[in-house]
């Protein structure tokens, strides 16, 4: 009797292990169908094009037979004018795009932060253009600048001043001006979320302490929006390295070399040039460099945490 | 310091009037307390005072001179917010040195002064911390140090104690006492806390529904409070108040209730006769309420214990008179068994009556 009731003892304790085991297990089983579409979707191509980075590969030929040359593709891209041009171009394209973006998205924030009738209405139109397929933005920038019957120069010359070659000698600035316009909002709307949800009083007892407008958005509101600014001019940042059907639709990378950013670069240098490992490894350029931004963010955020965290313990032990 | 005069004061929100005509003169040197229940328009008064509301009809003077008009930086006046509204991204130093920074003041100046005040409140070993490392009732005192050392006339607190624990509050409350007795400037402080009114005031406003109910010293008004709810709101344990008939016997007035038949003595015996409506509500704070087994059945009450509340030297015993809920507080050393009938001689100056119509006291 007794050795019987121990033994369904052992029994239920060794079907409770298992249960458990599988239980612990459950999470896994339910993320490995997605893990497996992952791994073969992102890191097969990843390792591929690592891989086919080191070789001289022409197109006409399969990885296999392509020569090892080594890190000779990366070496070799630093003494091409052309690759150092396209860098620059895409470089300050980042660097204005993301800076007017900034300015003028949060300087639109400041001023629509109100409660008046049809604000909400304004705020809506104002987030349109994000919403516009990047091709469709892409032509209608080219209809609108077009040196003749675009809309700008004939404005231009209805009001009797001189014409402008947009797309001709200030390529590069039409094209931010029309990355600016298309997303500007993406920082409106973000900057606009941030002060919202300011403290309320805080701003109150900024007036009462006597700060003008200025100084409440200078000493205040901004310093309280930064970590979201940082975040969202990161964001921004990495998109804009990372563009390319706009500028494809406007002006294919021309005139010359002054619009052809990274990523037109590096399809063109697949397919006119056909250098599929010099292509590869400029790739890989851009993806370093955006694995950079993309950490760097992340460590941002995780500093706040941190921080806020450690604030928050320090504030505990004094109660 | 200015004398402040709130005339004829009145705020609508759209169409909702939530201020009805606030009168208010406040003189040199006072600390006057707005109080009244949640919603009553104490923090809209405060914040039209600020500027941080529009007047929608009605004027501000302050020092003779309309304000209604200016920005709160124009103003000359610091605040205390209920949640602090300190500036989370600046350390305690900063917080209390902004004003004078927006000032453009010499910096020996101001480290002398936020040395000067973090002294006063007690924070001269926190100046270097963010608000979010500070606790509750530190916060608290960055907030009163940051109003302090702007150096304004007028002093406006809504409320700053209501975030703290019991114990921290009743310390916050003796502190506060003390510095505004030291440093002299207009204070017009907000709380719904009748204790707080009572402890810190020199002159408390009673408001309820928009309107002013009655202001006075905390003493004048609880002694002589002008209508039901004045009397109801300030005091604890609160005012008892049983329904009752005026009858004239033998010429001599009478309040006749459900169980109880009190004579009425002295001014108060008259102002009832002279009352042209008989129906009333008789007032009697529970510490005006005494055991005494021999007290005539005219001077006293009779009530059933139903509950004690020992709460130290004093208890508190919750009773019946008829259908009627009567508080008596009493010394702890006398022994009380439950259940038991009593009589408690009523003290004939603690006698109010309020038209029952009207609530308005009869006196
Ligand atoms: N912004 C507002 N819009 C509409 N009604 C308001 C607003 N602010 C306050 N009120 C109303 O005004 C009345 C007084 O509010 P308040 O002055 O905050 O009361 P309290 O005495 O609790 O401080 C309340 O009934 C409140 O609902
Ligand atoms: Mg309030």
């Amino acid at each position: 009797m007794v050795d019987m009731a121990l033994s369904s003892a052992a029994e239920r304790a060794a079907k409770r292990r298992k249960a458990q085991r599988l239980n612990r297990l459950t999470p896994y089983m339910f993320m490995a169908p997605a893990a497996v579409i992952m791994a073969i979707a992102l890191l097969y191509p990843l390792a591929y094009m690592i891989w086919g980075s080191f070789r001289a590969w022409d197109p006409s030929q399969t990885i296999g037979e392509a020569e090892f040359v080594g890190l000779k593709n990366y070496v070799t891209l630093w003494d091409d004018p052309n690759f150092r041009e396209s860098l620059s171009v895409t470089l300050r394209f980042a660097f204005f795009v993301v800076t007017f973006e900034l300015v003028i998205g949060v300087g639109l924030a400041l001023l629509l932060d109100r409660n008046i009738r049809g604000m909400s209405m304004l705020r809506t139109l104002f987030i349109l253009p994000m919403m516009i397929a990047p091709v469709v933005v892409g032509l209608m920038w080219r209809y609108m600048y077009h040196p003749t019957v675009g809309t700008f120069n004939r404005t231009l010359e209805g009001l009797g001043l001189p014409t402008v070659d947009w797309l001709g000698q200030h390529a590069l600035m039409s094209v931010i001006i029309a990355d600016i316009w298309q997303w500007t909002p993406f920082i409106f709307i973000l900057s606009l979320a941030a002060l919202q949800s300011l403290p309320r009083s805080a701003l109150e007892a900024a007036k009462i302490d006597g700060a003008t407008t200025w100084q409440q958005i200078w000493y205040i509101k901004l310093p309280l929006m930064m970590p979201v600014l940082i975040v969202t001019g990161l964001l921004r940042l990495i998109d804009a390295f990372k563009v390319l059907e706009v500028i494809l639709v406007m002006t294919e990378g021309g005139p010359g070399l002054s619009t052809e950013i990274l990523a037109l670069r590096i399809s063109r240098t697949a397919t006119e040039f056909r250098e599929l490992g010099v292509a590869a490894a400029m790739s890989n350029y851009l993806l370093l460099l955006l694995l950079a931004l993309t950490l760097g963010m992340f460590a941002f955020t995780r500093w706040q945490e941190v921080r806020a965290a450690k604030v928050r313990i320090s504030a505990e032990e004094d109660t | 310091m200015p004398t402040i005069h709130l005339d004829n004061l009145i705020k609508r929100y759209g169409e909702v009037e939530v201020l009805h005509g606030i009168e208010l003169e406040i003189a040199d040197n006072e600390f006057t307390v707005l109080v009244g229940p949640s919603g009553c328009g104490k923090s809209t008064t405060l914040r039209m005072i600020a500027g941080l509301e529009s007047v929608s009809d009605g004027e501000i003077w302050v020092g003779g001179e309309p304000v209604s008009h200016l920005e709160p930086k124009e103003r000359d006046l610091a605040m205390v917010f209920q949640d602090y509204a300190l500036y989370p991204h600046m350390n305690v130093a900063q917080n209390i040195s902004f004003a004078l920074r927006l000032q453009r003041r010499p910096k020996p100046e101001i480290d002398k002064k936020v040395r000067e005040v973090a002294e006063v409140v007690g924070l001269t070993e926190f100046l270097h911390r963010k608000p979010g490392a500070l606790s509750g009732g530190q916060r608290q005192r960055v907030a009163m140090a940051r109003a302090l050392a702007k150096d304004s006339g007028i002093f406006l607190f809504d409320e700053p104690l209501s975030n703290l624990d019991a114990k921290l509050r009743g310390q916050m409350r003796a502190e506060l006492a003390l510095m505004s007795q030291r440093v002299q400037k207009n204070m017009i402080y907000v709380t719904h806390d009748q204790i707080e009114a009572m402890t810190l005031a020199d002159r408390i406003v009673v408001m309820h529904g928009g309107y002013i109910q009655q202001q006075g010293t905390p003493e004048a008004l609880f002694k002589r409070p002008v209508n039901k709810f004045v009397a109801g709101f300030l005091g604890s344990p609160p005012m008892n108040f049983l329904n009752g008939e005026i009858e004239d016997r033998d010429g001599r007035a009478f309040v006749v209730g459900n169980g109880f038949a009190l004579a009425l003595e002295g001014e108060i015996a008259a102002a009832a006769k002279a009352h042209s409506r008989r129906s009333i509500t008789l007032g009697v704070r529970p510490s005006d309420l005494r055991h005494d087994a021999d007290a005539s059945p005219d001077v006293a009450l009779s009530l059933d214990v139903m509950v004690s509340e020992y709460v130290g030297a004093q208890s508190v015993l919750l009773c019946k008179c008829g259908d009627e809920k009567v508080m008596v507080e009493l010394n702890s050393e006398n022994r009380i068994a439950l259940g038991q009938t009593l009589s408690f001689a009523v003290n004939p100056r603690g006698v109010h009556l309020f038209d029952r119509e009207t609530e308005a006291a009869i006196h």
